[in-house]
């Protein structure tokens, strides 16, 4: 992994503001791939669900099911589609990754886009921030402070390092799999192609390790949208 | 602000915490989330909850015609048994009816055999009657024709004479 990434730095000449255009990229076919896909899968609906419409279906119950599990669906039917786009995305992200990986000249271009941790920590800054606004718009203001110092007010400052605790680990978990699974791929795609003995020894934990990565890539994505889930319920159930 | 990137820059081919993928992160996420919402999770959810309201619906509209069915079938099995119960009335109306007429007809044709055979005898009495009368009174005027031929060949002076004197004493003496 001595590639280097395709950085941009200090657009417009705002000194703070640089991109890595390989991320920039990604995101963008993530997102199109999934936006694609999904209305795609949602074309022409049905009463009676043929082919990709019981599979949309199938996805949008199972996320349902996440947000039955950690809280009321009466309040918990708006973060469905956020659930629902969370879900995709990251998994389309995870996959990509697992799927092929490109460099053109020094620089990384394919990858998948969860494999940065500037990415991760700001989608789960999102979901933070997000049950922090739906906690005070669900609640109100005074139930939302008051869980700070509950039930002892002693907890105070554990309750305030818990939610930075949370982003982080949200966001780390996430950024630390995907890229630990790009890590070795690199490493044993770098091994095949080193001549016939490297070829006839990577090959095989290439693909072990492949199918591994798929497996990590939908785990991770079903846990991220899990834990938004469950942090959401944190902030909008009163019976925590 | 090379002095913060290499700060953050946790290995090179991470590209370090880059300010302007966080904010595209972000403005990517927004708008698949807007768009999918629009275009693919509405119309999604949407005929979900059309499909269970239907299928709710439907369950209510079964269960009602099942109740109906089952008033209806109620009803109906009422009906026949009322019916049936009228068919039985109907029928023994009539059969009494039958008796009574049958009863009533053999009565009339009794009397009136009776009476065509009483009218019978009294016409028979009559021309009985009659006959005898025309009888007698032939047996009168033939007797009398005979007694007066037989009287005028038996009869004498002397006896002639007897008769009409036996006769004058009668009435003398009455």
């Amino acid at each position: 992994m001595d590639h280097e990434a395709p950085l941009a730095l200090d657009v417009f000449g705002i000194s703070w503001l640089d991109f890595n255009l390989s991320n920039v990229l990604m995101m963008a076919i993530a997102s199109l791939i999934v936006f694609v896909l999904c209305v795609l899968g949602s074309r022409k609906l049905q009463m009676k669900p043929t082919g990709t419409q019981n599979f949309m279906e199938w996805v949008i119950d199972f996320v349902k099911g996440m947000i039955n599990d950690t809280m009321d669906w009466k309040t918990g039917k708006v973060f469905l589609p956020l659930g629902l786009t969370l879900i995709t995305y990251i998994l389309v992200s995870n996959l990509m990754g697992v799927v092929t990986m490109a460099t053109f000249g020094h620089d990384l271009w394919w990858k998948s886009p969860t494999s940065d941790p500037g990415i991760t920590l700001t989608l789960s800054t999102m979901v933070i921030v997000l049950t922090h606004y739906y906690g005070i718009k669900v609640r109100g203001v005074k139930e939302y402070g008051k869980d700070y110092v509950r039930p002892f007010p002693v907890f105070l400052p554990i309750k305030i390092i818990e939610e930075f605790a949370n982003t982080l680990t949200l966001g780390l978990r996430l950024f630390g799999n995907i890229y630990a699974g790009e890590v070795l791929l690199g490493l044993l795609a770098a091994t095949t192609s080193a001549g016939i003995w490297g070829f006839l020894g990577g090959a095989i934990p290439m693909l072990a390790w492949q199918g591994f990565s798929l497996f990590i890539g939908s785990i991770q994505a079903f846990i991220f949208t899990m834990l938004t889930m469950v942090y959401m319920s944190h902030k909008v159930s009163s019976d925590h | 602000m090379q002095a913060f990137t290499g700060f953050t820059t946790i290995y090179a081919s991470l590209g370090g915490l880059q300010v302007g993928d966080m904010l595209t992160q972000l403005f990517f996420f927004i708008v698949l989330l807007i768009l999918l919402r629009k275009y693919a999770w509405g119309p999604l959810m949407g005929v979900m909850q059309k499909r269970e309201e239907y299928v709710a619906n439907e369950i209510e509209e079964a269960e009602k015609s099942r109740a109906e069915a089952e008033k209806a079938s109620q009803e109906a099995a009422a009906q026949l048994k009322q019916t049936k119960q009228e068919a039985q009335k109907i029928i023994e109306d009539a059969k009494s009816a039958g008796v009574k007429q049958e009863q009533d007809i053999v009565e009339s044709a009794r009397n009136e055999a009776d009476r065509i055979k009483k009218s019978a005898q009294e016409e028979i009495e009559n021309e009985k009657e009659k006959a005898l009368q025309a009888l007698q009174d032939k047996v009168a005027s033939l007797s009398v024709l005979i007694a007066s031929k037989v009287i005028e060949k038996e009869i004498s002076e002397q006896d002639q004479e007897k008769l009409i004197n036996e006769y004058i004493k009668e009435a003398g003496e009455e």
